[in-house]
C-alpha cells in the first residue's frame, strides 16, 4: 500500500494514499462529525458539518469525500471549523421542526448530539420562513414527517442500495423534500417495506409505526390471551438499545423482560422456523423429484415478497408456498395450540417481535389466516420492544436470564441462523440433505453460504447435484432475478432475503449512527453472534426439535401434507410498479 | 471529407457567390446608376451583365453596386468604376455587350476604354 | 451570381423583434418587382448591436439599417434594392457622416471591438455550411488531424494562454491534457452551452450564428484528449440555437467532418445535442454532467475531477461555447497571434453582454485588458438619460460590482478577481444612480436563492436566510447587527458550500456591501433608500408650490390615495398610497416627488 505524510492538526502522520480526511483523522485519534456521509452508499458532500481547514485551499474542504495527498496540512479544530460548523448546525435548525423533547429519536439524534458538541446555544439564530413540508403515513409500516428532515439523502442512498429508488430528492433550492416521483403516497409506489431508510435516518424524519399502544391494550385486557415471540435476530440486537456492545446475545434478559411486561406466554419464533424449514425442505425435494418450477426461492422475508412482487410479477410461482417463520408461527398457535389449550383463537393475540418493517405488512397480506383471524395480530420491531421494557420502567441490564415457555419456544440452531444472510439456506441444507441422503451429516456447518455477498455452492447429495444460491439486499435479488429471467440461473434453490447482511440488518433493528455503520462491522457482529448461538445449542437441525415432531404428530402429519398446506402455506399476488 | 484539397474547392466556390458581401476600402466599384432614368434606358440589364461576367470571371475585390441619378440623364446607362488609387471613370451609354468589354479591358487590363467614357462622348 | 446580398440577423434579440417577418416580406417583395435572381436574403447570427434590431446590412455597398419593420420593407427594396438609393432615414447615425457612409468598423460600436469568437456572427448563413468552409472553417480541424499530433494540438492550446471563458477562468490547454493523460476505453468531451447568467447570452449568438466552429473545436479537443464521442448540453430555452446547431451537425455528418475516418485520418467523432431543463446549477460542470447522464442536475463533490472521473464515469473534457470558439482560430493563426492580444495572463478577447442603464445594449467582443471605461463610454454609448453612472455588475449572480472610481480598471479574470468581482461568463449590467445597491443585490441574491440545486445546506438554507435579512434591510426594519450577521452569513456560504453557484451565491451581497457601505448603512440608520427604489422606505410628496391641481394625478391613482380640488395643490395619503409611482409619471409639472 502506498502511503503519504500528511500533518492533522500539526501532528504528522503516515497514512494511505487516497483514503480521505475523515479516515486519516480517525488514524490521528480525531473524529470529524458527519450527517449526510455513508460509506460506499452516500458520498455525496452536502450536510458540509464534516469541513476542515487545508493548507493553501480557496475554501474549507469536505473531509469525508476529500482524499489525503503527499504534504497535505489539515486543521480540524480551528476558531474557523468550528464556527462553521455550528453555523452549518444552526441554519439547519432554523428550518428543523424543534420538539426534540417529544421526538421518537430523543436521545438517539445526530443531530440533537452534533448541537450539543458543537455548543449550539441559540436554536432560534437563524429563524425564518420554514419549508412546507410533506407528512406521508400511507404505508403500512412507517412515517415520513419532513419537517424533522434535514436532507442529508441518507434514507435515498439506502433505497438506491436497495435497487427500489422510490425516494428522492423532490423540487429545489429552499422547496427541497424527499418524497417519491410526482409526490405520490409511499403506499401508491413500489416501497418493499425494508425499513432501510429508516435505520439510515439520524433524526426523527422516517419511523416505525409504533404499534406499541395497542400491545399495551392488549396485555391489559383481560379477555386476551396474548402471545408473544420472538424473532431470531431480536436476541443479539436488543441489547444494543441498553447500552450493550453490538453483537451480545441477551436472549435470558430478554424472555425475563417480556415476562414482565405481561405477555401471557413467551414463545421463541424459533420454533416457527424450525417448522419453516420442515416444510420448505420438502416442498423442494418435491419440486426436484416431480418437475415442480426450479429453482426455488425462500419466502420468509417480506421485503423480498414484495419486491418480487411489484419488479418481478411474472416468477412468482418461484417463490416456496411456504408462509414465514412469523406467519408460521401465528398460524399455529391459533389453530394447534389453542386447540390444545382450549382457547377460543378469537381470543388470542399473536404479537411478533421482528427486526423487520415489512413484517407489519407482511400481517395484513391475504391468506395470513389460518384460523379465520390473522395469524399475526401485532409485528413489533426491536426499537418498539425496547420503549415498551423502557416505558414499563423495566431495568432491562438488571434483569435475571430467564427460559422461553413450552412447547413453542423449543428451537434448534438451524432456526437461530435464520437471523442471518445465508442461515436459512444452512438449515434447509441440513434437513433437505439429510432426508435426500436418508444419512445423517457429517458436519452441519455448510460454510460456503455464510458470510456477505451473493453466494452460490453445489451439494453433491445422493448422487444428486443441488446447486444453491444465497442473495441478501434487494439489489443482489436484482441480479439474481435478472438470471433467473433471462434463464440462466441454474440453481435448484435460492436464498433471498430483502436486506442487506439478512434480518440483523433489518429494518427494525436498533438504529445506529452513521459512524457505526462506516467504521463498525454491524451486519458481521449481529451475525457472528447467532452462529455463536447456533454453536452452542445441543440440537442444530431442525427436524430434530421434539417440539416439531409433535407438532406433525399430533396436528399436521407430513410436511406439505393437506393440512399442513391449510395452516403453512400462502400464495401471492402481482403488484404494480405504481398506482 | 477525406482531404484539404476537397475542403480548398468548396472554400472557392463558396467564396465566390460571397465577394459581394466583403466591402473593403480596396475593393474595385463597378458603379451602375439605376434612377427611374436609368433603368428606363436599360441599366437592368447591364447591371447583371457586369455581376455575371466578373463571376465568370472569377475577380476577387470587385464589387456591383447601384446608385441614384448621377445627373446626365441623356447619357444613361452611366457606369462609374472607381479602381483604388485612381481617377474615377465614368462611362455612358454603356450596353451589356459594352459592359463585358469593360470588364475585360479596364477592370482585368487596366487600359479604360476611352471610347465609352463621357470624355470622348462629350468632345 | 447575385449582385446583391442582403443580411438580416436572425439572432435571438431581433427575431423577438420580429426579423424572421422581415425576411418573408423582403422575399415576397423582391419577387414581385422580380429580383430575386439578383439579390439574395441571407439569415445570419447576431450582430452584437441588439439595442438596434432588428438590424439588416445590404451588400456590397455595406448600409447598415437599423430598427427596421416589416413596413419598411417595400421602402427599402423599392428605393435601395431596385433603384440604388440608401433609405437614410433607416441608416443606423453611427454610420453617416458629412453625408458619407462610413463603414461599420469605424463606428464607435465596433471600432474598438475585436471580433474572434464573433467573427463569423453577422458574416455568414450559419445554416449553410459552404459558408463557414469559405471562412476558412473546418482548415483547423484538417491540419490538427492531419499535420499535428495531440500533443502538438494541447501545446498550442497552452501556448496561447487562453483560459475558460465560462467563469472560473482555468488555463483551457492544461485542463485538456489532464483529461489527455488518463487512459480509458471511452472519454467524453463536453461543450458547456447551458448559459444561465441573467443577461448574458455570447453563448447563444455563438451557436445561433456560428455553430460550425463549436463542432470543429470539440472535435480539435477530441483529437487532443483522445476522445471519440462528444455532448453539447444547451438550454431548451435556446430554440434556434438547438435547430442550428442540429442542421450543423447533420451537414457536418453529411460531409464527413463529423463521424468516421474524418480527413482519412482514422479519427471519429460523433456529436450529441443534450437539452437542459433550465436549471442554472445544470451549468456547474458536475451538475452538468450528471443531468447528461440523465439523473437529476446536482453538482458532487471534486475530486474526483471530470478529466479522472467525468461523464458516465469517464475522463471527460468540458468547455463552454466562447472557449471553444476560440479554439479554430488558435489552432490555424497560432499561439502567438492569440497571445498577442489582451494582458500578459489573460490573453485574447472577451465577449461581453451589455444590459442595464447604457445606450448600446447589446453583445461586445474586446480585448482583455480593455478597461471598463472604454466598454460601457465608448462601445457601449454611456449611460442614456444623462444619469450618472454608479456602478457596473460582472459575473451576473456569481460577481460583484465595480463602482465609479475603479472604472479604470483593465478587464481582465486576475483584476476583477482582485477587486472581489468576477469575470463570469461575461454579463455586464450597467446602474446608475437610479439604481438602489442594497435592492441590486437582493435581485441577484433572489436569483440564487430561486436556483440553489437544494443539496447542501448552505446555500440551501443560507442563502434563502441572507434574503431574508436582504428584505428586513430594504423594509427598513434591520438594525446595524443585522448588517454584521449578514456579513459574517455570506462569507460562510462563500466558504462552504458545495458547488460554485453556492460558493459565489454571496459575492453580489459582499461587493455592494464593501463599496457601498453606506447605502445600506441608509437603509438601516435614517431608514431611507437614497436611490428611491425601496418602496417601503419612500413616500410620494406634492410639492404644493409646483402643483398646479390639474386632478391628474388624481384621476391616475388606482387607490383614491390623492385629493384635492381643481386649480389648487393636491395631497396624498400615505396610509392609502401604495407607492406605484402613476402620480409621479402623470404629473406634467414636476410636482410630485418621492423621498
Amino acid at each position: 500500500m502506498e502511503m503519504v505524510n500528511i500533518k492533522i492538526n500539526g501532528m504528522p502522520l503516515s497514512v494511505p494514499n487516497g483514503i480521505t480526511i475523515l479516515e486519516a483523522a480517525r488514524y490521528a485519534g480525531i473524529e470529524i462529525p458527519t450527517l449526510c456521509y455513508l460509506k460506499d452508499i452516500n458520498e455525496i458532500g452536502a450536510c458540509r458539518i464534516c469541513m476542515v481547514e487545508v493548507k493553501g485551499a480557496r475554501s474549507l474542504v469536505t473531509a469525508c469525500v476529500y482524499p489525503v495527498n503527499e504534504g497535505m496540512e489539515v486543521f480540524t479544530n480551528t476558531e474557523k471549523v468550528r464556527k462553521s460548523r455550528k453555523m452549518t448546525l444552526e441554519l439547519i435548525l432554523s428550518t428543523h421542526r424543534k420538539d426534540c423533547l417529544s421526538c421518537i429519536r430523543s436521545g438517539n439524534c445526530e443531530l440533537q448530539k452534533l448541537c450539543k458538541e458543537f455548543g449550539v446555544d441559540n436554536e432560534h439564530a437563524f429563524d425564518g420562513e420554514m419549508p412546507e413540508f410533506e407528512f406521508d403515513d400511507s404505508a403500512a409500516h412507517m412515517v415520513r414527517d419532513n419537517s424533522k428532515c434535514i436532507l442529508c439523502r441518507r434514507c435515498v442512498a439506502a433505497c438506491n442500495q436497495q435497487k427500489v429508488s422510490v425516494i428522492g430528492a423532490n423540487a429545489r433550492g429552499f422547496d427541497t423534500h424527499i418524497s417519491s416521483a410526482f409526490d405520490k403516497d409511499l403506499a401508491d409506489v413500489s416501497c418493499i417495506s425494508c425499513g432501510q431508510c429508516i435505520v439510515n435516518c439520524p433524526t426523527g424524519a422516517i419511523y416505525e409505526k409504533d404499534d406499541t399502544k395497542a400491545v399495551f391494550e392488549a396485555i391489559n385486557d383481560p379477555e386476551k390471551f396474548v402471545i408473544v415471540n420472538t424473532a431470531p435476530s431480536i436476541r443479539v440486537t436488543l441489547g444494543e438499545c441498553f447500552g450493550r456492545s453490538i453483537g451480545e446475545n441477551v436472549q435470558g434478559k430478554m424472555v425475563a423482560a417480556l415476562r414482565r411486561l405481561g405477555f401471557d406466554k413467551v414463545f421463541d419464533t424459533d420454533f416457527a422456523a424450525d417448522l419453516t424449514i420442515m416444510e420448505e425442505a420438502y416442498e423442494l425435494l418435491d419440486r426436484i423429484k416431480n418437475g415442480g418450477t426450479l429453482p426455488m426461492i425462500t419466502s420468509c422475508s417480506p421485503g423480498w415478497i414484495k419486491y418480487c412482487e411489484h419488479y418481478y410479477p411474472d416468477y412468482l410461482n418461484h417463490l416456496s408456498t411456504c408462509k414465514s417463520p412469523q406467519q408460521m408461527f401465528g398460524a399455529i398457535t391459533k389453530t394447534w395450540y389453542a386447540q390444545k389449550m382450549g382457547i377460543d383463537p378469537k381470543d388470542i393475540v399473536v404479537v411478533g417481535i421482528m427486526p423487520c418493517t415489512a413484517k407489519k405488512f407482511e400481517t395484513k397480506r391475504d391468506h395470513q389466516a389460518a384460523s379465520g383471524y390473522p395469524d399475526v395480530d401485532y409485528a413489533l420491531t426491536t426499537r418498539e420492544l425496547a420503549r415498551m421494557i423502557d416505558t414499563a420502567g423495566i431495568y432491562f441490564n438488571h434483569l435475571p436470564d430467564e427460559e422461553f415457555d413450552n412447547p413453542l419456544g423449543e428451537a434448534t440452531g438451524a432456526a437461530v441462523i435464520f437471523g442471518t444472510t445465508g442461515g436459512v439456506m444452512e438449515a434447509a441444507l441440513r434437513t433437505a440433505v439429510e432426508a435426500l441422503a436418508g444419512e445423517e451429516l457429517e458436519s452441519v456447518d455448510f460454510t460456503e453460504v455464510r458470510g456477505q455477498g451473493i453466494k452460490e455452492a453445489t451439494y453433491s447429495v445422493a448422487g444428486l447435484d443441488v446447486k444453491v444460491a444465497v442473495a441478501s439486499g434487494a439489489a443482489a435479488a436484482h441480479e439474481i432475478m435478472e438470471k433467473v429471467k433471462n434463464g440462466t440461473a441454474d440453481y435448484q434453490f435460492i436464498e433471498i432475503m430483502g436486506c442487506p447482511g439478512g434480518c440483523v440488518n433489518g429494518g427494525g433493528q436498533p438504529i445506529q449512527p452513521a459512524v457505526v455503520h462506516n467504521f463498525v462491522d454491524l451486519k458481521g457482529r449481529r451475525a457472528a453472534a447467532l452462529y455463536e448461538a447456533d454453536k452452542n445449542l445441543p440440537k442444530r437441525k431442525s427436524h430434530e426439535s421434539e417440539a416439531i415432531k409433535r407438532v406433525y404428530a399430533e396436528f399436521l402429519g407430513e410436511p406439505n401434507s393437506h393440512k399442513a398446506h391449510e395452516v403453512l402455506h400462502t400464495s401471492y399476488v402481482k403488484r404494480p410498479k405504481y398506482k | 471529407m477525406k482531404s484539404l484539397a476537397e475542403l480548398q474547392a468548396i472554400k472557392e466556390r463558396t467564396l465566390k457567390s460571397m465577394t459581394s458581401r466583403s466591402d473593403s476600402e480596396d475593393n474595385t466599384r463597378i458603379v451602375v446608376g439605376m434612377a427611374t432614368c436609368g433603368i428606363a434606358a436599360g441599366a437592368r440589364p447591364v447591371l447583371n451583365a457586369f455581376t455575371e461576367e466578373i463571376a465568370r470571371r472569377n475577380l476577387k475585390g470587385v464589387t456591383v453596386s447601384q446608385t441614384g441619378c448621377i445627373g446626365m440623364c441623356q447619357y444613361e446607362p452611366i457606369v462609374e468604376v472607381f479602381v483604388p488609387g485612381k481617377e474615377k471613370v465614368t462611362y455612358v451609354q454603356v450596353s451589356p455587350e459594352k459592359a463585358a468589354k469593360i470588364v475585360a479591358d479596364h477592370i482585368v487590363n487596366g487600359n479604360v476604354v476611352a471610347e465609352y467614357t463621357v470624355g470622348s462622348i462629350a468632345k | 451570381m447575385y449582385r446583391s446580398h442582403v443580411l438580416v440577423c436572425g439572432g435571438t434579440g431581433c427575431t423577438s423583434s420580429h426579423s424572421h417577418e422581415i425576411i418573408e416580406k423582403l422575399e415576397s417583395e423582391i419577387a414581385a418587382r422580380g429580383l430575386q435572381d439578383e439579390i439574395k436574403v441571407i439569415k445570419t447570427g447576431c450582430f452584437g448591436l441588439c439595442a438596434l434590431g432588428p438590424i439588416m446590412i445590404v451588400y456590397p455597398e455595406g448600409c447598415f439599417y437599423s430598427e427596421v419593420t416589416v413596413e419598411d420593407v417595400p421602402e427599402i427594396v423599392e428605393e435601395h434594392l431596385l433603384k440604388g438609393r440608401m433609405v437614410t432615414r433607416l441608416l443606423y447615425d453611427e454610420t453617416v457622416q458629412a453625408d458619407e457612409i462610413k463603414s461599420l468598423e469605424q463606428t464607435k460600436f465596433y471600432a474598438k471591438q475585436k471580433r474572434v469568437t464573433l467573427r463569423n456572427c453577422g458574416v455568414i448563413d450559419p445554416e449553410n455550411i459552404d459558408e463557414y468552409i469559405a471562412h476558412d472553417g473546418y482548415q483547423a480541424l484538417e491540419k490538427c488531424l492531419n499535420r499535428m499530433t495531440p500533443d502538438e494540438v494541447i501545446n498550442v492550446v497552452k501556448d496561447s494562454g487562453l483560459r475558460g471563458r465560462g467563469g472560473g477562468g482555468f488555463p483551457t490547454g492544461l485542463k485538456w491534457s489532464f483529461a489527455a493523460k488518463n487512459s480509458a476505453d471511452q472519454k467524453y468531451v463536453v461543450c458547456n452551452a447551458d448559459e444561465g447568467d441573467p443577461g448574458a447570452f455570447m453563448d447563444r449568438s455563438i451557436l445561433e450564428g456560428d455553430p460550425h466552429c463549436i463542432i470543429e473545436a470539440m472535435a480539435i479537443c477530441g483529437y487532443a484528449i483522445g476522445a471519440s464521442e462528444g455532448y453539447v448540453y444547451v438550454r431548451a430555452e435556446y430554440p434556434i440555437a438547438v435547430k442550428r446547431l442540429q442542421i450543423a451537425i447533420d451537414q457536418a455528418k453529411e460531409y464527413g467532418l463529423l463521424g468516421e475516418n474524418i480527413f482519412d485520418s482514422g479519427f471519429n467523432f460523433d456529436l450529441h445535442i443534450r437539452l437542459g431543463a433550465g436549471a442554472f446549477v445544470c451549468g456547474e460542470e458536475t451538475a452538468l454532467m450528471t443531468s447528461i447522464e440523465g439523473n437529476r442536475g446536482e453538482p458532487r463533490p471534486r475530486p474526483p475531477f471530470p478529466a479522472v472521473k467525468g461523464l458516465f464515469g469517464k475522463p471527460t473534457n468540458n468547455n463552454n461555447v466562447e472557449t471553444y470558439a476560440n479554439i479554430p482560430q488558435i489552432i490555424l493563426k497560432g499561439a502567438e497571434w492569440f497571445a498577442s492580444m489582451g494582458t500578459e495572463k489573460s490573453t485574447g478577447t472577451k465577449v461581453f453582454a451589455l444590459g442595464g442603464k447604457i445606450r448600446n445594449t447589446g453583445l461586445v467582443e474586446v480585448p482583455m485588458g480593455t478597461t471598463l471605461r472604454e466598454v460601457i463610454e465608448d462601445i457601449g454609448g454611456g449611460i442614456p438619460n444623462g444619469k450618472k453612472f454608479k456602478a457596473a455588475q460582472t459575473g451576473g449572480p456569481s460577481g460583484g460590482c465595480i463602482p465609479a472610481d475603479l472604472m479604470d480598471t483593465a478587464i481582465d479574470f486576475d483584476n476583477l478577481t482582485a477587486i472581489g468581482c468576477m469575470m463570469g461568463s461575461g454579463g455586464l449590467i450597467v446602474m446608475d444612480e437610479d439604481n438602489c445597491m442594497v435592492d441590486i443585490a437582493k435581485f441577484f441574491l433572489e436569483f440564487t436563492v430561486d436556483e440553489s440545486c437544494g443539496k447542501c445546506s448552505p446555500c440551501r438554507i443560507g442563502t434563502k436566510r441572507m434574503m431574508e435579512m436582504l428584505e428586513k434591510i430594504t423594509e427598513g426594519k434591520a438594525t446595524l447587527e443585522d448588517l454584521d450577521k449578514l456579513e459574517e452569513l455570506a462569507l460562510y456560504v462563500k466558504q462552504n458550500s458545495l458547488c460554485g453557484l453556492g460558493q459565489t451565491a454571496p459575492n453580489p451581497v459582499l461587493a455592494t456591501l464593501k463599496f457601498f457601505r453606506h447605502e445600506y448603512e441608509a437603509h438601516v440608520v435614517d431608514k431611507k433608500c437614497p436611490a428611491g427604489v425601496c418602496k417601503a422606505l419612500l413616500n410620494y410628496k406634492i410639492k404644493e408650490d409646483m402643483c398646479k391641481g390639474c386632478t391628474l394625478c388624481a384621476r391616475k391613482c388606482p387607490v383614491g390615495a390623492i385629493s384635492g380640488t381643481v386649480k389648487n395643490p393636491h395631497k396624498i395619503d400615505t396610509a392609502k398610497c401604495i407607492k406605484c409611482g402613476a402620480c409621479m409619471e402623470s404629473c406634467k409639472f414636476k410636482a410630485i416627488i418621492k423621498e
